[in-house]
Formats: structure tokens, C-alpha cells, sequence
């Protein structure tokens, strides 16, 4: 598992494109936001916290059919699928991967675009822990997408189609933290919530993704 | 006798093509009943004047978005536990039945919100969840649609259709907190105080029932052709090869 996450780790880190992209398309979001409602700081720290939730969710999509494509072309798949890993293990690991170079990563730019969007002080904190917390289910959520559309040769339209609609809780929960944060309210339920359906996906998703894949393979 | 039996092609389309003219006409007859009866032989409510009658259509077509779904769950489960190809094409039969049904509860909702709440739309928690439903039906769709070997493309969206409805679940309580509603709850129910009156239940029950009907037409359909479509590549394959 460890080898398969390394092994992971280094092709976004040395392949190119994949890892630096999802970060660029954030911050790209945070520019135009700004650009398309006009400058008024008022209205901006109104809307930080659900454009920070959503940029990072679509940037979180834009690297989602790396998750598998690549492996499924050049056939390392099936032989992951015939090494003594469970397909299971190997869907967390790789879900897991693309966190470490996505979620977290995202997670820790956000306060640094959050200033850009004029989000409340009191709110960078629950900022950074709603992301630390969703982004992991965003991870397991895209991999399970990516395993439904593996072998089909355009995917990637039809994965945002399917994968969207999966985001929505984390998406309500997760902004929904920030908000309250930003504006010193409790925030204990929604972050309870958050982390509820994250440790919900990472139980089970993996299995129906296991699944998936194992059809697409055969 | 057990009700496995109907898994076998044959004997469905044996018995659906015997069971389908009198489904139809009792469809035709509970919504020929209900429909004049609730348009025509109900009186005005004291509030909300004749908009009131959207209920006999905008009710009915809401209840069977979400039962056709459950439908695809139970048809879906079915496929992947025991493998009969005739439930993994009663669920892809149902899914555009239950899209377009969430269509009309949509449009017919936007038309009874301008009058009555003065807007088409509002993101309530009702109002949004069908809109998350849909969008969920679309999915199902277009992963039919996409994949073209029909074995995969059934295992697919059986192992969607389970995923989506526990999001489809969590989607429907998410919107909940997040946002308070116009929308009126459940007057229909056998255990509250409060329903609608005597004089629209009778019809809408009718209508009810109707449209259950409707979805059990227009599913057994099209699973009909489903299958024969299936036959049709079968003979097809047989006769390249021969």
C-alpha cells in the first residue's frame, strides 16, 4: 500500500500538469469572482465562504479522471487488480493520493484567497477545518465517480454529471460552517455533520468503487 | 409459483403483454375519473381560488418521482443480487418515467408558487431537493446511455443507483438545515389532524392512483421494448456470425 502511495505521490509530483493545475484553477476562481461582482468588500465577505467551498470542489474535480484513466490505459490497473491489495485497499490509497496532492494542498492556500475575498477574521480558522475535514470526502466521492467512467473513453464530462450531485452535502455542510463561523455563530452542528459523511465515505465508498471497477475491468 | 418466475423474458412478456391493455385502461380511467372530477366538479378554495386544482396533477406526479426511483433501487438490487436482466431493464425503463415526472412536479410546483407565494422559484428544502433528484436522474441516464456493453452498463448504474439514493437521502436533509422553507408539509397523511378537505381528497386519491397506473403503463412499456431491442441485437449478432 505504502509502495502504491509513493508510487502515486511521485507521478503527480514529476508527471506534470496534474498537480500544480488544481491549485492555478483556485486561485483563478478567487480572480474572477471578484472581476464578475464588483469590488464592494461588503458583498464579497457575504459570498467568501461559499465560493471558497465551490472553487475548491471544482478544482478538486479537474483532477478527478487522473485518479484511474492513466493506470486503466497503460494496464497497471489489472495488475493492481491481480496483486494480493484488495481492490478496496488500493481505491483508499489512491483516493488518499489525490488528496495529499488536491485537499491538502487546497485546504492550505484557501486562507491566502480567502483574504483576496475579504472573508471575516473569525472565519479563517473554521476555513481551514471545514476544508481539512470535506475535502477527504470530496477525494472518495471523485474516485468512486472515476471508477464508474473508467472505461469509457470521454468520461470526463459525464464524471462531473455524476460526481456533482454527490458533492452536495459535503458542499451545504462544509460552506455552511464557514458562514456561521464567519459570523460567530456555534458551528458545532454542521461541523459534526461534515465530519459525519466524511468518516461515511470513507467506510463504504471504497467498496462501491472496488466494485466498479472490478466491472469496468472485466 | 413464485415471483421469480416473471424473470424469465418469456414468461414476462407473456404475461405483461396479457396484464398491459387492462393496466392502461384502468390508468385511462383513474385519470379520466380523477382528472374532471378535480377540474371540473370540486369547489374553488376560499384562498387560493381555482390554482387550487394544480394539486390533482402537481401531488401525484411528485409521489411517483420519488417511488419510481425507489422502484429503480429495489430493480437494481435485484440485478446485482440475482442477476435477472429483465429488473436491470425495468430500472432503465423507469429512469426517464421518473425524470419526466419530477419535470412536471417541478413545473407545475413553479406554476402554483407565482400565484400563491408571488415566485417561481425559492431554494426551498422541498423545492431544492427535487431539483438534486432530477439531477440525479440525469446522471443515471447518461451512464446508461454512455457505456455500450449492456451487462456493464447495468452493474454500473445498479452500484449508482444504490450510491445515489443514501446521497439522494443525505441531499434531502442537508437542504433541510440549510435553509427553511415556504413549501407546506404533508397533508395527506392517515395519522395527523390537519389535511386537506374532504371534498379534494376523494379525486386527488383518485388521481393518486392514476398516476401510479400511468408509471406502471409506461414502465411495463418499455421494458417490453427494452427486451426486444435486446432480442433484436441478439439476432442481429447471430446473423453477422452466420
Amino acid at each position: 500500500m505504502i509502495a502504491l502511495l509513493t508510487r502515486d505521490l511521485r507521478l503527480a509530483f514529476r508527471a506534470g500538469g496534474g498537480f500544480g493545475l488544481g491549485l492555478a484553477f483556485f486561485l483563478l476562481i478567487a480572480v474572477l469572482v471578484p472581476l464578475g461582482v464588483g469590488p464592494e468588500g461588503a458583498t464579497l465577505a457575504k459570498i467568501a465562504p461559499g465560493i471558497l467551498w465551490v472553487g475548491a470542489l471544482l478544482a478538486c474535480l479537474l483532477s478527478l479522471d487522473r485518479i484511474f484513466a492513466l493506470d486503466f490505459e497503460d494496464g497497471s490497473l489489472d495488475l493492481l487488480a491481480t496483486s494480493p491489495l484488495p481492490m478496496e485497499g488500493a481505491v483508499a490509497v489512491k483516493a488518499l493520493a489525490h488528496w495529499l496532492v488536491t485537499g491538502l494542498p487546497l485546504t492550505l492556500i484557501a486562507p491566502v484567497l480567502a483574504v483576496l475575498l475579504n472573508l471575516p477574521v473569525a472565519g479563517y480558522g473554521w476555513l481551514v477545518l471545514s476544508l481539512a475535514l470535506g475535502t477527504p470526502a470530496l477525494s472518495v466521492i471523485g474516485a468512486f465517480g472515476a471508477a464508474l467512467v473508467v472505461g469509457l473513453k470521454r468520461g470526463g464530462l459525464l464524471m462531473s454529471l455524476l460526481v456533482l450531485p454527490l458533492y452536495m452535502p459535503t458542499l451545504i455542510y462544509g460552506a455552511e460552517v464557514v458562514r456561521r463561523g464567519a459570523a460567530g455563530m456555534a458551528v458545532a452542528t454542521p461541523l459534526a455533520l461534515l465530519a459525519g459523511i466524511t468518516a461515511g465515505v470513507l467506510a463504504l465508498l471504497p467498496f462501491a468503487a472496488a466494485a466498479a471497477i472490478r466491472v469496468n475491468l472485466r | 409459483m413464485s415471483i421469480w418466475e416473471y424473470a424469465n423474458p418469456k414468461k414476462f412478456m407473456q404475461t405483461s403483454a396479457w396484464a398491459l391493455p387492462w393496466v392502461l385502461g384502468a390508468t385511462v380511467l383513474c385519470l379520466g375519473v380523477g382528472l374532471v372530477w378535480g377540474f371540473f366538479f370540486t369547489p374553488d378554495d376560499y384562498k387560493q381560488g381555482s390554482t387550487v386544482k394544480i394539486i390533482y396533477i402537481h401531488v401525484p406526479a411528485a409521489m411517483m418521482a420519488i417511488n419510481a426511483w425507489v422502484m429503480m433501487l429495489a430493480a437494481s438490487l435485484i440485478w446485482i443480487v440475482r442477476r435477472h436482466h429483465v429488473s436491470a431493464l425495468a430500472a432503465k425503463a423507469a429512469a426517464p418515467v421518473g425524470l419526466t415526472f419530477t419535470l412536471i412536479a417541478l413545473v407545475t410546483g413553479a406554476f402554483w408558487g407565482q400565484p400563491m407565494w408571488g415566485t417561481w422559484w425559492a431554494w426551498d428544502p422541498r423545492l431544492t431537493s427535487f431539483l438534486i433528484l432530477g439531477l440525479f436522474y440525469l446522471g443515471y441516464i447518461a451512464l446508461w446511455s454512455a457505456v455500450d456493453n449492456p451487462d456493464t452498463a447495468a452493474d454500473l448504474t445498479g452500484v449508482l443507483c444504490i450510491v445515489g439514493s443514501v446521497f439522494a437521502v443525505l441531499s434531502r436533509y442537508a437542504v433541510n438545515f440549510w435553509s427553511q422553507g415556504l413549501h407546506q408539509g404533508a397533508s395527506l397523511s392517515l395519522d395527523k389532524k390537519e389535511n386537506v378537505s374532504d371534498v379534494f381528497w376523494l379525486p386527488l386519491v383518485i388521481c393518486i392512483a392514476g398516476f401510479v397506473l400511468l408509471f406502471l403503463t409506461l414502465v411495463l412499456m418499455r421494458t417490453r421494448t427494452e427486451i426486444r431491442a435486446r432480442r433484436l441485437a441478439a439476432l442481429l449478432a447471430r446473423e453477422r456470425l452466420a
